[in-house]
């Protein structure tokens, strides 16, 4: 392996020496694979079609955002070329394809590769060929957990346990006698939500759990399991789940006559889903989920300088809806991208950039709810670790009290 | 010898340059190019034993991407938890997944094809459900990450001193999976050509004529069941080596569905069907999605139309077209155009005479 | 014990989703002695034009009847088209060709839809019932009250009328059927135009409870098939009895076998098919099968 290891790093040094040569404007700029003077090539892998194709469309928004800023000028004079291809959300995929990316169309780096299981397949490839895998489209807890042994790889959304971690709080202030049952997806996604749910409720959360029960993604409907956590007594719901699953066990409360508290994650709570879930039955009544980034369905933003950016951006791309949550996901994602890559400079190279984004970012996303910081430092991979409990009223999302701060929790 | 080489006739001649060919090709192209050709043989693999399934027993598979799922995980555990060498575990977990498609193929037995398709099918809906469970052995949604692939001294040695340049990983993953190619494509050969190929094709075309020359219908028909999920699993671990990473998610059922397509494509009870049809199945929907979008030429609709429908469409529709129009297909063709043309050269005198052979279709 | 009951009543109400689809399984079986791959998928896509129609401010009412003659006309179609050059090879091949169909359905509707679930308006309510103690909401009594429906025509269909009775002799003797006189081919359009409007009824049907999406159907048509098998794939009673039994087999599996869990649910689905095929492959109400060669 050491051999390996050396070898790779000796071709690296070659094609940045050949790079250099080749590629950069003034002699003292620092360039490597993937810049050249008016280029950077990115490589993305997404489910372009396929059952998880509704992510796809992160991608797009990212190339928006991308093309908004080179037809301002570009990144010192150099445009961004992302290079998407679709994976179909399988890893057996992921992996040729992140391979064509780096050994063959020589990205500077990985941006924004969407699913867990598929950005875990090549999350030792990447490290092993020292090619950043930054931002990772998922909120697995690992990319910041595991740092440490993958120092080439980033997640950027608040991860699933610092979510619940934040609900586990409002229960613990809020709510001291609550029953909780608990709905999770059997996955890391949905085990993820628990674990921050278990570990933030501490030593009460044997007695404050009265049951869990977990659903396949193969299930019809997940009511038996609704039935079975209303039987246990729990008076205080807890959904871990993917939009689709979430409409329905919202349907399905209603429709077993139970009036729990119903904490949701942030995963389905844009409010196109809202809608739908209303329109399917639900009556929606005290209903709590946070939020980090802005809706862009919420007229309370209609004025945001923020909003209006998203806007401008998102018009590069044909085929967005400017609704669709995860389309103002890209566009932040790929505004710290750009953030990261400006800091950059005239030393844009693998590891430079890859200090800046793992260690010394410090941002204010306008596209992000006003307070939030995409922040890394020496001692903490996770950029974003702050959100905001939100409500339910009816017809959207009341944002309630302050912005609050997991930062430091999760290790 | 020199006597059987001077008469061999002309397709023996074509094996020779379609290995040789193959053998070489990683020393022009790229190591990730290596790597993808590693994949499409590995496909191959898996359609040649869906091949001797439907092609030369007559029994319909759907599910064959679970037994590839057995395989790689036979594997992966043996690897992960075992720390045995992944070489090794490749035929363990070949002959772990041949038993329990040799099991699987003696309720089959009572089957109609019908009711055979529509089990297997439902087997490969339900395999990545299965996968997660037990949680301690298959590591759940989360998968296997295996160790990463070292190549053998003796093997780098050899290739720098053929080619002058080291041997990738991806390099050394393909020659290991052409081996294997070599090995159950030779077998299978062997397979078709004598006693058991000849009982199974007997059976496939008329199970009482078969049963009335003698036939032991249920050993063979279960054997094939075996033998087929033998292919499909060494297939699946070979998979595992190839992406170093394994999960439920690596085999859904539209897995099962890219094999069907490759082995019709290919055309069924062919030996070299399963090539064709692997090499197609696996770089359709990559050239579709990457090389459609570099042309120009093509309006702009119709290239976000490819890339957003993606593979399944193009799947689908190849499935139906071949069925219709090309039931026994490339190979079908090929040895269609190839009889016509001698025909021809013979002239037409011979035309009324020559004998066309028996429409080798099966499905 | 009102939990257990709850989890009978919910099994049954998803039984009624399984015994709409397995209806239209069934139809095709009687009509060509074929179990269509594609039937969900296609189910799945008579929906969106339904969808559609509503979308653009159709009324319901107007648009279910319209999304039926659409089906029927597209099943006639897809048979005109894909089944009939293949109609008489093996079964094999029509196997393939249905599983190629039900490929490309689902791809072209995710292409034109998209994934994003869709809410789809239903005539019933979604208030709920108090049934000793357990809740079922009008949607599902709906499902089950038309699945109901649907198996009284297509039985009326089948059996008592002079059409019902070729079609089916068409799909046992085709060759006598032949020599009678009786367009085969176009039994089999026949057959297949009206599974589809089955098909489509189920969707409209069950697309409210399981929200709209190209893979609305997907694992359905896994249980449609397990309850068609389990009733007797030839029989439309044993479809709606079969669906009834494996909705609440499959929930009471998942409620109280740890091991299943809800996880495993599917897994029961695949142990029915493959315990009836094996044990009883005729299923419950089913006649001994005439095997097409």
């Amino acid at each position: 392996m050491a051999t390996t290891g050396s070898r790779i790093a000796a071709i690296a040094a070659v094609l940045m020496a050949l790079a250099a040569c080749g590629g950069s404007a003034t002699p003292t700029a620092q360039t490597d694979v993937g810049i050249t003077s008016t280029e950077i090539l990115l490589g993305n892998t997404n489910a372009l079609s396929g059952a998880a194709a509704a992510y796809g469309t992160i991608s797009n928004a990212e190339n928006a955002y991308f093309t908004y800023v080179n037809n301002n000028g570009g990144i010192n004079g150099r445009h961004i070329t992302l290079k998407i291809l679709d994976d179909v959300y399988n890893p057996a995929n992921t992996v040729p394809l992140t391979k064509q990316l780096v050994e063959q169309d020589k990205v500077f780096a990985m941006f924004s590769g969407l699913g867990t299981q598929t950005q875990t397949s090549v999350r030792d490839y990447l490290n092993g060929q020292k090619v950043p895998q930054l931002f990772v489209a998922t909120g697995a807890t690992t990319w910041g957990a595991d740092y440490s042994k993958n120092t080439y790889t980033l997640g950027w959304q608040p991860p699933y346990q610092g979510e619940s971690r934040i609900y586990a709080k409002d229960i613990t202030t809020n709510h001291t006698s609550a029953k909780i049952g608990v709905l999770y997806q059997n996955d890391d996604y949905g085990q993820d939500y628990l674990k921050g749910l278990t570990d933030g409720l501490g030593s009460s959360a044997s007695t404050m759990i009265v049951d869990k029960e977990t659903y396949d993604v193969t299930a019809a409907t997940p009511a038996a399991q609704l039935s079975k956590l209303k039987a246990a007594g729990a008076d205080t719901l807890f959904l871990f789940t993917t939009p689709g699953f979430t409409i329905k066990s919202l349907a399905t409360v209603t429709a077993l006559h139970w009036e729990p508290a119903i904490y949701l994650n942030s995963v389905s709570n844009p409010q196109v889903y809202m809608g739908i879930a209303k329109k399917a039955g639900a009556a929606l009544k005290n209903v709590t989920s946070v939020g980090y980034i802005k809706d862009p369905t919420d007229p309370q933003w209609d004025a945001d300088a923020g909003m209006k950016l998203y806007k401008q951006a998102i018009a590069n791309c044909t085929n967005c809806n400017v609704n669709d949550g995860f389309n103002i996901y890209g566009v932040a994602v790929a505004y710290t991208m750009v953030d990261v890559l400006k800091q950059a400079g005239s030393n844009m190279t693998r590891a430079n950039v890859l200090n800046i984004a793992a260690n010394q970012l410090n941002e204010t996303n306008p596209f992000l709810l006003p307070g939030v910081v995409v922040k890394t430092t020496s001692s903490d991979h996770f950029p974003i670790m702050q959100e905001q409990v939100i409500t339910w009223n009816g017809t959207g999302w009341t944002l309630q009290g302050t912005l609050i701060n997991e930062r430091g929790t999760l290790k | 010898m020199l006597q059987r080489i001077r008469t061999a006739p002309p397709r023996y001649w074509l094996v020779v340059v379609v290995v040789l060919f193959f053998a070489g090709f990683p020393t022009v192209i790229s190591s990730f190019q290596a790597g993808q050709w590693a994949l499409a043989l590995i496909l191959a693999i898996a359609i040649m034993g869906l091949n001797i399934l439907v092609g030369y027993s007559g029994q319909l598979s759907l599910g064959h991407g679970a037994f590839m799922a057995f395989g790689a995980y036979a594997s992966a555990i043996l690897a992960h938890r075992y720390k045995m060498d992944y070489l090794v575990t490749i035929p363990i977990a070949g002959l772990l997944t041949g038993m329990v498609g040799f099991l699987f193929g003696v309720p089959a037995l009572r089957l109609s094809a019908l009711y055979l398709a529509l089990a297997t099918f439902a087997l490969a809906v339900v395999m990545p459900s299965l996968i997660k469970r037990p949680v301690g052995l298959t590591g759940g949604v989360q998968g296997i990450s295996l160790p990463p692939v070292v190549v053998p001294q003796l093997a780098k040695d050899g290739f720098t001193m053929l080619t002058g340049s080291a041997m990738t990983s991806d390099q050394w993953v393909y020659y290991v999976t052409f081996a294997y190619a070599l090995v159950l494509f030779w077998l299978a050969w062997n397979l078709v050509r004598h006693r058991a190929g000849r009982a199974m094709r007997a059976i496939r075309d008329g199970e009482v004529a078969a049963a009335a020359s003698g036939i032991n219908i249920s050993g063979y028909k279960t054997l094939a069941f075996g033998i087929s999920a033998l292919y499909a699993g060494i297939a699946g671990s070979l998979l595992g080596l190839a992406t170093g990473y394994i999960s439920p998610d690596t085999f859904p059922v539209s897995l099962s569905i890219q094999l069907l397509v490759g082995a019709v494509v290919g055309g069924l009870a062919s030996i070299p069907g399963p090539l064709l049809g692997g090499i197609f199945a696996y770089f359709l929907p990559i050239e579709s999605n990457q090389w459609v979008p570099t042309q120009t030429w093509i309006p702009s609709q119709i290239v976000a139309t490819v890339v957003k429908a993606g593979p399944a469409v193009t799947y689908g529709v190849v499935l139906i077209l071949l069925m219709i129009f090309a039931p026994n297909g490339i190979v079908g063709l090929a040895t269609a155009g190839y009889n016509r043309l001698r025909r021809r050269l013979r002239g037409a005198a011979d035309r009324e005479s020559g004998h066309i052979p028996p429409d080798p279709q099966t499905v | 014990m009102q939990e257990f009951l709850q989890q009978i009543v919910s099994g049954i109400a998803s039984g009624g989703i399984f015994a709409s689809l397995a209806l239209a399984l069934v139809l095709i079986y009687n009509a060509m002695g074929l179990v269509n791959f594609a039937q969900g998928e296609m189910a799945m896509l008579a929906t969106f034009i339904a969808f559609t129609l509503v979308d653009h401010g159709v009324s319901y009412w107007i648009a279910f009847p319209v999304t039926l003659v659409v089906a029927f006309a597209g099943g006639i179609l897809v048979q005109r088209i894909v089944i009939r050059p293949v109609e008489r090879a093996p079964i094999l091949t029509l196997v393939i060709v249905t599983l190629g169909l039900a490929t490309l359905v689902n791809g072209v509707a995710g292409f034109i839809f998209g994934y994003v679930p869709r809410s789809f308006p239903s005539p019933f309510s979604a208030q709920t019932v108090n049934l000793l103690g357990a809740f079922v909401s009008y949607r599902d009594l709906g499902v089950i009250g038309v699945s109901t429906v649907v198996l009284l025509l297509i039985y009326l269909l089948l059996q008592r009328t002079t059409i019902g009775l070729t079609m089916r002799a068409a799909a046992h003797h085709p060759e006598a059927s032949r020599l009678l006189g009786v367009h085969v081919s176009w039994m089999l359009a026949l057959g297949w135009g009206l599974a589809s409007a089955v098909g489509a009824v189920s969707g409209i049907m069950v697309a409210p409870i399981l929200l709209l999406e190209p893979n609305m159907m997907q694992t359905i048509i896994i249980y449609a098939f397990a309850a068609a098998v389990l009733g007797g794939i030839e029989s439309p009673l044993g479809a709606v009895v079969g669906g009834l039994i494996v909705g609440v087999t499959v929930n009471l599996a998942g409620a109280y076998i740890p091991f299943v869990g809800g996880d495993l649910q599917l897994a029961v689905a695949l142990a029915i098919i493959i315990t009836v095929l094996v044990i009883k492959p005729n299923g419950l109400f089913g006649r001994p099968s005439v095997r097409r060669v």
